[in-house]
């Protein structure tokens, strides 16, 4: 049961995450709800997993991939803004601040 | 000293991923860590008795627990702007100042920030990291920095540096 509560949550998540990827407006917006609600999403069905299977096997590996999902999503995220940023995407008319043109000038 | 820190960690991981503790397997993890240590020694790992501290590991538990919760404030922060019918955003890059000094501890400040509500980190040059962020809150650079940096910056100082 819980298992089966756990991803669901984390399909949810996931949902939403690529809702975020079509509503939201620029690449950086986009990202942050790529990063966010997906690895979360990911977490949370990683945890039903280790639920479903107990520890021990698959449900033990399930866990060991949760840190490893949380440093390559962050810097995937980082990398993927850096360089949207130097090829020259555009920040969204809504945009209020961008302290970093300055920097790469 | 610091290739044995490395070994001893891959050999961790190698034992967790398989789970299989039989001889041939243990071997295979042995080999594969010392290849491991031999490449990657020497870029991690410059002060290894900082492990065996016991205080680094309480801060590093309360930073774990803090970092937790903030990942799930950020999940429903992003899945609250995405359903909202008129998306409040307000995005913007901030320029935010660091007081941590090492590399390592740099790298974590920066995942953590990404990881927190509405934030991602595009670049650290100097001691100045530049944010992207959703919803800028406040236009005083000494309010954001204290609202993005926030308790992972004392957290991270007190075990990594």
């Amino acid at each position: 049961m819980a298992a089966i509560i756990l991803i669901s949550v984390g399909v949810l998540f996931n949902i939403f995450g690529c809702l975020g990827l079509i509503r939201l407006p620029d690449v950086y917006n986009r990202l942050q709800a790529a990063t966010k609600c997906v690895t979360l999403g990911c977490c949370s069905i990683l945890l039903g997993v280790l639920v479903h299977f107990g520890i021990g096997g698959a449900g033990f590996r399930a866990l060991v991939a949760i840190p490893i999902l949380f440093f390559t999503a962050t810097v995937a995220a980082h990398a993927l803004v850096r360089g949207a940023y130097h090829f020259g995407a555009k920040l969204d008319k809504r945009s209020v601040k961008d302290d970093y043109r300055e920097e790469v000038k | 000293m610091r290739y044995l820190g490395i070994f001893i960690l891959s050999m961790i991981f190698w034992l967790l991923v398989t789970f299989r503790f039989t001889l041939p397997n243990i071997a295979a993890g042995v080999v594969a860590s010392a290849i491991t240590a031999a490449i990657f020694g020497r870029y991690y790992f410059h002060n290894v008795g900082k492990f065996l501290q016991p205080r680094r590991w309480f801060w590093f538990t309360v930073y774990l627990v803090s970092f937790i919760w903030a990942c799930i404030k950020a999940n429903f922060d992003v899945a609250y702007r995405v359903l909202h019918p008129a998306m409040p955003i307000k995005p913007g890059i901030v320029k935010v100042k660091t007081t941590l000094k090492s590399d390592f501890a740099r790298t974590l400040l920066a995942n953590s920030i990404t990881m927190t509500p509405g934030t991602i980190t595009v670049d650290i040059i100097g001691d100045e990291m530049y944010i992207h962020w959703i919803f800028i809150r406040s236009e005083d650079p000494a309010l954001y920095t204290r609202m993005i940096t926030g308790r992972f910056e004392e957290y991270i100082k007190k075990f990594a540096e």
